[in-house]
């Protein structure tokens, strides 16, 4: 699975994308977000509120029981702020 | 049409592009967003534009086709820059052609409310006192959910 991270998640996570093999467990967005939280220090800060981070799958928006596929790319991000 | 890229581009110019030889357009409606200083303090020194290239494009090109959907359009041209840019400098530009001048207005402001909320691009301010990400505002997403009932 491919995931990326924009703007605040990217710089505090520091990484702009990982490629991540989470367990057959995680099924959906919101399981992955919390598989994902626990990998550093730094994925715990930047994913601790997750009002404040928006997902697409597939550079689609997806809510968090949203279902993933292993194939997936998964893109964290904040509230947009373009225009 | 739509346009993602660092270079300013200029208006009269593309406006006339959109328009040649389409003797049906009765009207053009232009949007310019410009990096704009909160207050004119002199605060914001520059902003550097973020975004999510391939959704950016297919968020902006699914907003282009709700417009075609509810007004009849003759074209549309989205341009937005990424990179840094500073104070003055412009963003944004949404142009619509239609026959009427009723449905270029309305479009582009449909357009428009629709790519602040819509579209994933991220704004990091550079300030006096250092950077940080502008922060999303529930007006513009009132902006947007206006048009839904539409």
């Amino acid at each position: 699975m491919k995931i990326l991270y924009f703007a605040w998640l990217r710089s505090t996570i520091g990484l702009a994308q990982e490629t991540a093999t989470p367990p057959s467990d995680i099924t959906n967005v919101s399981d992955l977000i919390d598989w994902l939280r626990e990998l550093s220090p730094a994925h715990t800060k930047a994913l601790s509120d997750i009002s404040a981070v928006r997902v697409a799958v597939n550079q689609s928006f997806a809510s968090l029981d949203y279902p993933l596929a292993s194939d997936d790319e998964v893109a964290l991000f904040p509230p947009v702020t373009g225009g | 049409m739509i346009r993602v890229q660092k270079e300013d581009f200029d208006v009269a110019a593309e406006m006339s592009r959109l328009t040649e030889g389409r003797h049906n357009v009765g009207g053009v409606t232009a949007f310019v967003g410009l990096v704009r200083d909160m207050g004119g303090e002199d605060k914001i020194k520059a902003m550097t534009l973020e975004h999510y290239p391939g959704m950016t494009e297919k968020k902006l090109s699914e907003i282009e086709m709700e417009a075609r959907k509810r007004w009849p359009i003759e074209d549309v041209l989205i341009i937005h820059r990424i990179g840094r840019l500073e104070p003055g400098e412009r963003i944004v530009l949404v142009l619509t052609a239609s026959s009427h001048r009723k449905a270029a207005i309305e479009s582009c402001q449909f357009l428009i409310d629709w790519l602040k909320t819509d579209a994933p691009f991220w704004k990091l301010e550079e300030t006096t006192e250092g950077e940080n990400w502008v922060k999303a505002r529930d007006s513009d997403n009132d902006a947007t959910r206006r048009w839904d009932k539409n």
